[in-house]
């Protein structure tokens, strides 16, 4: 690990809340094309890590670098222009929008051309939108959502939706996905399916994904590498193999035993 | 593929010649009492469809609209006032020497009353925009007295409490329209434009907005400054409509007249403003009768002043209570809409990339 250049390499992040240490001295380290999971037990500070990495919090202390750039700080627009796009655990797509406007949203900061040239419909802007528009069909081609185009988003069956939101992060054009729990919420057949597409799409567009996830099955299915938090520390990292035969981590899952008895 | 699109193109030329036929009779035929009610109408069409785009689409609870209206109507005001009446008018302290020679044509007056308004709007929105909801509705509210204020207060430049009077006055239809027309065209391009998309997005999800790289204090503020230009238009007009113009007109009680609008024409639907515009203003009007003394079966009723405004607030809180989503909800009145209804059957595939 140590020798490979990574992508996205967080020294020593903590996030306080008042009293409460939501997550202490996380060292991660993700290199380029890898699947990460980032697991443990509810409240263990997952989210919050997340949301350092993606801008939301600025850590209390530590540095993010990301490509080479400090990123520690940084306002989130300004991290997904950077290239890291994220997923969140409860849906947020954009209601009053359809498939295709919501992924197409995300084009929006790549659009080369300024609101009055919008206005007057200028050819600067009509060129830009239209080859957006056909980008991010081929996309929706791409993750089977196509026939969706035009339908209201939040009219999609669940499965979709979660699908949907991963095609939105993915038009941003990013280096490195956040997934937050990507199969929360799906049948086991979803969760196959689920783990396939990120398999793919991470080929496909060579994608470094960085994921929470509780399902088990899907997280030892995919993952590479894995990073056990707990009480906001990071307890363990290694293959899943590992992982899963580390007696830490399944202390924390399952709560200590008294072997000495 | 494109029989469609040529209907709607056709049908919206066909639409423009109507109106400007419609308001070539208007013109000719209507008394000056009917010509003032409508042209206050294309008024308030502007000020709904302007203030939709800050509350409807971008979803920030602003409540300074009429604040930046008074400063439309004073920029315009002062600029094409003629210099002799000037003079006149300014009878406490006279106006600042800079201010009173100047004599321009009412349309770059009122271009730059809303530039002037929208400049006001920017200054109010850098620190206002960082607050949400309910804060950011009472921080507006107040800025927008804070200007009432300082126009009360600058008597060298305003004339204070006197006002204004004798500001040039216009009854041509054509302008007041003329100028509704192009607020609606030029916000309709603004929200179906991808900035529109993006207000709606950050209406929708502000947190969803900005991870998909979106910078959301920058967006909301061009559509507040957006808005605060339209504003300022609209209150030129409003100036050179009844010709003389006072710090008191632009009370905040005035915004809640086009949040009135706004409401009942569908939050985030710009047609519907436009028709609530239209049928609140007239109603306005029309309603007047009440607030005569009536006869009602032997049941003497005194003339009530005010008795009109209770009949919008009823009308307001049916609304709230039945049907919430106003008269157009976020749907837009477009061609679309009535090929559909008509069975106009659409192009399967429009917009489809690949293999769509």
């Amino acid at each position: 690990m140590a020798n490979t250049q990574s992508l996205l390499a967080t020294d020593n992040i903590t996030m306080q809340f008042g009293g409460l240490r939501a997550v202490s001295n996380l060292a991660l380290k993700v290199a380029p094309k890898q699947i990460v999971g980032l697991i443990g037990p509810n409240g263990a500070g997952k989210t919050t890590a997340f949301n350092m990495i993606t801008g939301v919090y600025k850590p209390t202390s530590g540095r993010i670098v990301f490509d080479g750039n400090d990123i520690t700080g940084l306002k989130p627009n300004k991290i997904t222009e950077l290239g890291i796009a994220r997923t969140f655990q409860n849906i947020r797509l954009f209601s009053s929008m359809t498939v295709l406007e919501n992924v197409l949203l995300s084009k929006h900061v790549r659009l080369k051309a300024n609101w009055l040239e919008a206005i007057f419909a200028l050819p600067r802007y009509t060129r830009s939108r239209k080859k957006h528009i056909e980008e991010c069909m081929d996309l929706l081609d791409q993750v089977q959502l196509a026939d969706l185009a035009h339908e209201q988003a939040t009219s999609l069956p669940y499965g979709k939706q979660r699908r949907l939101e991963i095609a939105r992060a993915m038009a941003t054009q990013p280096k490195m996905i956040l997934l937050d729990e990507p199969a929360a919420g799906m049948n086991p057949q979803e969760s196959l399916e689920l783990m396939d597409f990120i398999a793919k799409i991470r080929d496909q567009f060579n994608l470094t994904v960085l994921m929470i996830e509780h399902h088990m099955e899907v997280v030892m299915g995919i993952c590479e590498h894995i990073v056990v938090l707990d009480h906001g520390e990071p307890i363990a990292q290694g293959t899943p193999t590992e992982i899963q035969n580390n007696q830490q981590v399944i202390e924390a899952y399952l709560g200590a035993v008294d072997e000495s008895a | 593929m494109d029989n469609r699109q040529r209907l709607k193109t056709l049908l919206t030329i066909g639409l423009i010649i109507v109106c400007c036929v419609s308001l070539f009779f208007a013109e000719s035929y209507l008394d000056n009492f009917k010509a003032r009610v409508l042209n206050l109408a294309a008024i308030f069409v502007i000020l709904g469809a302007s203030m939709n785009l800050v509350l409807g689409f971008t979803g920030m609870f602003s409540l300074g609209h009429a604040g930046f209206m008074c400063v439309g109507a004073y920029v315009s005001a002062i600029l094409t006032m003629s210099p002799e009446s000037k003079e006149m008018i300014y009878f406490m302290e006279p106006i600042v020497p800079a201010l009173a020679n100047i004599h321009w044509p009412v349309l770059p007056a009122i271009f730059m009353a809303g530039l002037v308004a929208s400049f006001f709007g920017f200054l109010i929105g850098f620190p206002a925009l960082r607050l949400r909801d309910d804060y950011l509705a009472i921080a507006t509210l107040g800025f927008g007295e804070i200007i009432r204020i300082i126009v009360t207060n600058t008597i060298t430049i305003t004339n204070g409490s006197l006002g204004l009077k004798n500001i040039p006055s216009i009854k041509s239809m054509y302008l007041y329209w003329g100028v509704a027309i192009i607020t609606i065209l030029v916000l309709k391009q603004l929200i179906n434009s991808s900035w529109g998309y993006a207000f709606k997005a950050i209406r929708d999800n502000e947190i969803a907005a900005e991870a998909m790289g979106i910078d959301v204090f920058r967006h909301k503020l061009l559509s507040f400054t957006v808005g605060a230009f339209f504003a300022g238009v609209a209150g030129a007009l409003m100036g050179h409509l009844i010709t003389s113009i006072d710090p008191t007109m632009f009370r905040f009680l005035f915004t809640f007249q086009i949040l009135l609008i706004i409401v009942l024409g569908g939050l985030g639907s710009l047609t519907g403003s436009v028709i609530a515009g239209l049928v609140i203003t007239i109603m306005m009007e029309v309603l007047r009768f009440v607030e005569q003394p009536m006869n009602l079966f032997g049941l003497v009723i005194p003339g009530i002043p005010g008795m009109r405004m209770v009949i919008f607030s009823l009308l307001l809180l049916m609304v709230i209570l039945f049907y919430r989503q106003g008269l157009m909800g976020t749907r837009e009145f477009n061609w679309d809409w009535i090929l559909n209804k008509l069975g106009v059957k659409p192009d399967k595939g429009k917009g489809v990339g690949a293999n769509g």
